[in-house]
Formats: structure tokens, sequence, C-alpha cells
């Protein structure tokens, strides 16, 4: 019996092993060219100067700080074997630039050897930046430009003629900084926390100090998931909410909200928000935005 | 060998309340709107290209008034395009709607190469505006289509895999049919490129 069920799990892992290996083939043998991971200015072709790309990056971070809106430049040898329609999209797919439900992202990308560049541009700036505008822009400033090998001077005149042409644009104004952000996350812990750690409390008293304490940990977790939707966080409230409720007799119930949440102590405690890297915000394409050659 | 068999009975009790919890209803349900949901899309970015006809058939008749066939093949074909009624689930109507939108798409390449002999119409802004703008929806029709295929295979996949299949046959819920190569004939054929006729200037 042991030995069937043994076999069975081997098996199983066995067929979920190969599944992973099929998986990874299939990308590789799709024989499309991997994307870039996600930065406001990719230069794999090395047309920019290192101050040229860092001003670049400056100036498009300094935007998304103002307005709100993600901009990003793409530089690539070729987009080969894809078209570069079916590059953008998928880069832009990939990288989800633009606030969530905003989708107020761009993407400015260059094949340098195909001589080809696109406008890859968010559902929410398609009004602002159209197909007609961006082919415009690069008509006035990006071809023109790319002709004489002045490859920054194009892109950087496009670029923020654009983020002219999104300044005029009435968007959601951009949250103040990350911290805001990760304070609310807090906030919303710390409510769950307070409310696990009460149901848990008022619960002990027929099921027992450990009943409640355990009570206290799912509701935590589970409503940690439902509120923030990470795993490890809900998990981790879970553990607080156990602890907390077990202890919460000793030393007395008030105390314990006294020192723990009153305190102060959990402010100082950094956030949710995570370093100060760079990643798209969730916006969404659909294909907006314009190609053209040079 | 009492305590594998409780063993087992617990699992399968457990198991049992998972497929119950978890049988695939809901995911049918989201699955299902996701598609209808993309749909939408695919006509919305056909629908705005059949918008954009009647003003690039006007601006190339200003030009280009000898071009007739052309121009009529390009408004019956959006005339007919845009009459087709289609309902996505039903395999034949969406193959019609394929068949009508693709002869929208081929007169519209013909009128685009026609207009290629007129350097006025060429130059001409409206028509240069109205070209971005068709190449533009021509792009999105391609991302919607591309979306609209992978939600259908999705909602397909689902409803065919054990234990939501199931569920699938208890609601009635058929798989959808889904879009094929236009032509797929001519994907297999590799390109003719001859370097002896000359490039037209």
């Amino acid at each position: 019996m042991k030995r069937a069920i043994a076999a069975c799990f081997v098996g199983w892992v066995l067929i979920a092993l190969l599944g992973f290996a099929n998986a990874a083939f299939a990308l590789t043998d799709a024989g499309l060219r991997p994307l870039p991971s996600v930065a406001r200015v990719v230069d794999e072709a090395g047309l920019l100067t290192a101050d040229e790309s860092r001003s670049l990056t400056a100036t498009l971070a300094d935007f998304e700080a103002r307005k709100g809106s993600q901009l990003a430049v793409v530089i690539v040898p070729t987009t080969q074997p894809e078209d570069i329609a079916q590059y953008g999209i998928r880069l832009a797919e990939a990288w989800k630039l633009g606030r969530f439900k905003v989708d107020d992202g761009a993407l400015l990308i260059v094949a340098v050897e195909d001589r080809r560049y696109r406008w890859e541009v968010g559902r929410g700036l398609e009004g602002v930046l159209t197909d007609i505008g961006t082919s415009r822009l690069s008509d006035e400033y990006l071809r023109p430009a790319f002709r004489q090998g002045n490859y920054y001077d194009g892109i950087n005149q496009a670029l923020s003629k654009a983020m002219g042409m999104i300044d005029g644009e009435p968007l959601p104004p951009p949250p103040e900084g990350r911290a805001r952000a990760s304070e609310d996350g807090l906030h919303r812990a710390l409510g769950v926390l307070a409310f696990a750690v009460f149901a848990g409390v008022f619960v002990r008293s027929f099921l027992g100090r450990f009943g409640g304490a355990v009570v206290a940990a799912v509701l935590a977790g589970v409503l940690a998931q439902v509120a923030m939707g990470l795993l490890a966080i809900s998990i981790v409230m879970g553990v607080v909410a156990f602890a907390g409720t077990l202890l919460a007799g000793i030393g007395g119930l008030w105390g314990f909200y006294g020192g723990g949440f009153g305190g102060g102590s959990y402010r100082g405690g950094g956030g949710f928000g995570g370093g100060g890297g760079f990643s798209g915000g969730g916006g969404g394409f659909s294909g907006g935005g314009s190609s053209g050659s040079w | 060998m009492r305590t594998v068999f409780r063993l087992i009975a617990i699992s399968a009790l457990l198991g049992l309340s998972a497929s119950l919890t978890g049988c695939g209803y809901n995911q049918i349900q989201s699955l299902d709107e996701q598609t209808k949901a993309n749909w939408s899309e695919v006509l919305n970015q056909y629908q705005r290209r059949a918008d954009l006809i009647p003003n690039l058939v006007n601006t190339v008749k200003g030009y280009a008034q000898q071009e007739q066939t052309v121009l009529i093949g390009v408004t019956e074909a959006r005339a007919k395009a845009t009459s087709i009624n289609v309902k996505p689930d039903d395999e034949a109507s969406l193959r019609r709607f394929q068949q009508a939108q693709g002869e929208v798409s081929s007169a519209l390449s013909r009128l685009l190469v026609v207009s290629e002999n007129y350097p006025q119409l060429k130059s001409d802004q409206n028509f240069r505006d109205l070209q971005v703008q068709l190449e533009g929806t021509e792009n999105r029709i391609t991302v919607a289509r591309n979306r609209y295929i992978q939600s259908v295979q999705e909602y397909n996949t689902t409803i065919r895999q054990f234990p939501v299949n199931i569920t699938a046959m208890l609601f009635h819920a058929a798989t959808k049919p889904n879009f094929t190569v236009e032509n797929e004939a001519a994907i297999a054929k590799p390109p003719v490129v001859d370097f002896n006729s000359q490039p037209a200037k």
C-alpha cells in the first residue's frame, strides 16, 4: 500500500517536472527576442552615452513624479523575427507601464538595424497621444534626427513634446511618494490585526486560550489575503494575530492595545512599498500608437 | 491497514469538499465573461475600421476618380461586413464574419496599392492621417483578435479538463469556436522575391 502511494507520488513529481521542462522548451522554441527587464531607458544597441541615458531617465522619472504617467524608451538592435508592433505589444503587456486602471503608460521603441521605431501607447493616453499625434511627433522629431544619426536629440525632443501633450490631459494626480502608499497598507494591516485579535479574544471565552488564538490567526490570515492579496503578508499577519491573542490576557487586554498599537512602534518599521526600483504600475495596452521607419 | 483506510477516507472527504467548493462553476463564469469582453473589443475595433472607410474612400476619390472598381470594391466589402449580425458562439456565423472582414482587408490593401500611383494623393495630409489611423486600427484589431483567441482557448481548455468538464456538462457550457488563420495556403507558400522588376518609384 505504502509502496503504491510512494510510486504514485514519484510519478506525479515526474509529470510535474516534465511539464516544467516542456514549458521552458516551448518558450525557447518560439525563438522570440527575449524582453529586457523593466527600466525607464533601455539601450541594448548602445546608441546613447551614459550621460544621455542618465538624463533621459531623470526626465522621465521627474515626469512620473509630477504627472503620474510612466514613459520609457527601449532601444534594441532589432525586433526580428517579430514585427516592431508585435514586439511592442508583447513588451507593453509584460511591463505594464502606467497606473492600474488609469493605463497611462507609453513606450517609445527604436529598432536600429531595422530602422524602425514605434510608439506603444497605453489605453488611458490614446486620447492625447493619438495614432496621428504620435506619427506627427515622429515625422517632426524622430525621423529627421535619426537620419542624421542624432538619436539622442530626436528621442529627447519627441519625448518632451509627448510629455507636454500628456501634461494637457486631465489625469488623476500622482500619489505623494511611496511612503503614502505603504502607510495606507499599514493602516489596513493594523485594522485587520485589531479586528482579528478582538474576535479571537471574544471567541476565547468558549474555545479556550489556544482555540481563540487559532481562530484569530485564521481570521487575520484570510482577511489579509482578501485585503492585500499577498500570501507572505497574510501568513505574517496570521502569526502575529496568533501570538497577540495568546498573549492578550497577560498584562491585560487593553494594555496590549495600548502598548502594541498606540505606542507608534509599528510606524517606523518600513512598509510594503518595497525598494525604489522602477516597475510598471499595471497599466493596460491595446495596440495604440504608430510605427514608422527612417 | 486500518489507519491507511482512515487516511484515505479523510483525504477523499477533503478532496470531495475541495472539488465541491472549487468545482469550477465560478471559473467558467468568469472566463466566459472574459471572452465576451474581449469579443466586444474585437467588434469595437472592426467598427472603428468601418468608420474610417467612408472618409478614406472620399479622399481617394478626390484624386483618383478613375479607380472606380477599387473604390466600389471597398465600399461594397464594408457594406457587406457591417450588415453581418455575428454570433461569436456560432461557428458558421463567426466564419462568415471573419470572411467578410477579410474581404474588407484585401479591398483596403488594393486601395492602398492603387493610391501609390497618385503622388498628389500620397502627399495629401488628410490621406496620410487616414493611413496612419488605418494602420493603427489594423494593429488594434490584431491585438484584440489575439486576446479573444487566447481567452477562448483558456475557456475551452478549462471546460474540457477534469473535473470542470462535469460542471460544464451540467450547466451546458459548450466550447466556443475560435478565429482561424484566414489564408493558410498563402502562409504555407514561401514568399517570392523578384529582383528583376523595377520597383515603383
